[in-house]
């Protein structure tokens, strides 16, 4: 076993793979799942048609409600369905779905039936997807009992994840970056490594300031902590991967040894989960907090299309940076 | 016509109209527990329309599996719930179907194959096909019956389901219980075209309409279209008439129908209709007395047990959200 170089997308194709060779219940459906473009062209699914068969790859049509619906169904059933909705986006056509349906059948029901699917829901600005392909919705699972809801920043968390959301019997929103589907990294090729949802990842240590964040945020912050070096400042980079749960443990070890907290989000900053962290840190852990905490998050406006507009409107390391020095200026 | 004329047919009817009566007998002392406040909630009743899940589900196994939308409760029962079970969940107390989590809204029983009445209108259409998918990849030798109202006709997801349902080729029968009103609204006052048949026939579904307050008939199509879909028929499509002879909801008024509307269809209700067939077919009318009252103290006795069963812990409130995450639940101190 070892690790091998591959993009974020070849690399969540590589679990789902692994998984349905591992267990027959596997199953996923989504548009245009077994043609040319092997998912939302970015090849996540090619070639596993030929594998797998057409009752185990669905292609499906335009139909958001029974994709949603469809997999509620099949996970009661005793199936594991990996539902793909192309962009957060589309998912809001299946909010009912997931909401309404796969987050609280088990609870609603009293335990007698189990929901375990995946639903894959890309976000993240793409650049020109203006505002209905370049949303974030994190928050809104979040903020929904009964669903997980996980967001990889690397190629090697996106099938650490996809496996682990599979095997999860609970239904869990796999959140990917349209904009990672490209990125390369080092990947284990050991069908047993998984990464367990509710762990974050430490990808830099630091000492002066904790910057929490996930999806593509994380890899800004760790360009951000670049920045900040040069200016004598060790930042701590936690990269969360799940976001619900969230590794508080691991977070709250890191702000009782640095003693500020910057969040980093890509998504609108007004009720994003930024704000969960950031009250709960505050109300958890006042005692060892130098200054108060910060966070950086998008505008409350929709992601705008043309070029100069659109970069207002991103969060970039240098932001990320800027904000950060902050925590150091007298409060 | 009917076409089942087996010398032991008048005692099929007598099993089914028992049902029928258990479920009569559910939904009047349902309502009688919602006047005297014991019922946390509101019930949706199924008082006229008994015929229809009665004779469908007469012809559904125990392994097929039903899902139902919010007028679920004679559903549950015609697919052999526990009326006792049921009528705790109603008074939300230890030993109701969900444990008290979901009540008469969420009524649900996996034992028997009852996936679970519904609070929005359409989702069982598509958690049906789903179902249906699953178990052609399971290989296990079911089918799937989603009920809907004349309402839901008119939803997104009805048109998306029935699409599914023909290209995948699932075996999944669809019951269109047409009560005539969706919540208080006519429905035939919102809708285009000529109704739920043709709906279904622009798919290329095979589709049926059913005296649905008639079980002999019922029962006869059921029989007919349920063995077509075991033996690969693929989706067919049943569209039952009848008439919804309570509110939509145990506190509506029924401000909305004219004078004298109720009362008329009060005389083509199925368990008459039913009666009166058995007595002309060699049933005693002892017997089917007999059958009636029987339902009628099984109910009763299920609600004093209900009555006297104890309420769960509220600390109950926190179990089965999900697996992961668990510490983090913001119980109260």
């Amino acid at each position: 076993m070892s690790m091998i170089m591959m993009t974020h997308a070849a690399a969540v194709r590589e679990g789902l793979a692994e998984e349905m060779r591992r267990d027959p219940l596997v199953w996923a459906l989504g548009e245009d799942l077994s043609t040319a473009h092997g998912g939302t062209s970015a090849d996540q699914y090619l070639g596993l048609i030929d594998e797998f068969g057409d009752k185990r790859i669905v292609n499906t049509p335009i139909s958001e409600n029974t994709i949603m619906g469809a997999a509620v169904g099949a996970a009661v059933a005793g199936t594991r369905p990996v539902a793909d909705l192309r962009m957060a986006d589309f998912g809001m056509c299946a909010v009912d779905e997931l909401v309404n349906q796969a987050a609280k059948i088990r609870y609603m029901f009293g335990g007698q039936a189990r929901v375990p699917l995946v639903v894959r829901q890309a976000i993240g600005v793409r650049k020109g997807g203006a505002a209905q392909h370049s949303q974030s919705t994190e928050a809104w699972y979040i903020h929904t009992p009964g669903l997980v809801v996980v967001a990889p920043a690397t190629p090697s968390d996106a099938k650490g994840l996809i496996k682990s959301a599979i095997r999860t019997d609970d239904p869990v929103v796999y959140m990917e970056h349209k904009d990672l589907w490209m990125a390369e990294g080092q990947v284990s090729d050991n069908p047993n490594d998984i990464i367990d949802i509710g762990k974050a990842s430490i990808m830099r240590e630091g000492s002066d300031i904790t910057i929490v964040s996930w999806s593509k945020m994380a890899l800004l912050a760790l360009e951000a902590a670049d920045q900040l070096k040069s200016a004598g400042i060790s930042a701590e980079i936690i990269n969360l991967r799940s976001l619900w749960p969230w590794d508080k443990d691991t977070v709250y070890k890191s702000v009782g040894k640095t003693g500020r907290l910057l969040v980093a989000q890509e998504s609108v900053q007004v009720a994003g989960f930024g704000a969960e962290i950031s009250a709960d840190i505050t109300e958890n852990l006042n005692h060892s907090l130098k200054t108060y905490v910060r966070r950086i998050g998008a505008p409350r406006t929709p992601v705008p299309y043309s070029e100069p507009m659109e970069n207002e409107y991103r969060v970039t390391a240098t932001r990320i940076t800027k904000k950060a020095k902050e925590l150091f200026s007298a409060n | 016509m009917i076409t089942n004329i087996a010398s032991n047919y008048p005692s099929r009817i007598l099993g089914l109209y028992k049902t029928m009566s258990l479920i009569r007998a559910f939904e009047e002392i349902a309502e009688e527990a919602f006047d005297d406040g014991l019922i946390n909630g509101s019930v949706h009743q199924y008082i006229g329309e008994e015929a229809i899940g009665t004779g469908v589900c007469a012809n559904l196994r125990k392994s097929d599996f039903i899902l139902s939308n919010h007028r679920g409760h004679g559903h549950a029962i015609a697919k052999g719930a526990n009326p006792g079970a049921m009528m705790k969940e109603l008074l939300g107390k230890v030993g109701g179907t969900s444990g008290g989590k979901g009540g008469s809204m969420h009524i649900a029983d996996f034992s028997v194959g009852m996936l679970g009445a519904n609070g929005v209108l359409a989702d069982g259409l598509t958690m049906g096909v789903g179902a249906a998918q699953a178990l052609v990849l399971r290989k296990v030798d079911a089918i799937v019956t989603v009920f809907v109202g004349d309402g839901t006709t008119n939803r997104g997801p009805f048109f998306e389901a029935l699409n599914w349902a023909m290209i995948y080729e699932l075996p999944i029968l669809f019951v269109c219980e047409n009560n005539t009103y969706a919540s208080s609204t006519s429905t035939r006052k919102v809708t285009a075209g000529p109704g739920p048949v043709a709906r279904a026939e622009a798919f290329g579904m095979p589709a049926y309409d059913v005296d649905g307050n008639d079980v002999r008939e019922v029962d006869d199509i059921a029989s007919n279209i349920i063995a077509n879909i075991r033996n690969g028929g693929g989706p067919q499509f049943l569209h039952a008439k009848t008439y919804r002879i309570k509110g939509h909801v145990s506190r509506d008024k029924m401000l909305y129908r004219p004078e004298g509307e109720t009362e008329s269809h009060w005389k083509n209700e199925p368990l008459g209709r039913c009666s009166d067939w058995l007595i002309k077919n060699g049933i005693s009318e002892a017997e089917v007395t007999s059958a009636n009252g029987s339902a009628y103290t099984e109910i009763r006795e299920a609600l004093e047990a209900a009555k006297a069963a104890p309420f769960p812990d509220g600390k109950l409130a926190y179990e089965d959200v999900q697996d992961l995450g668990n510490r983090y639940l913001g119980e109260h101190s």
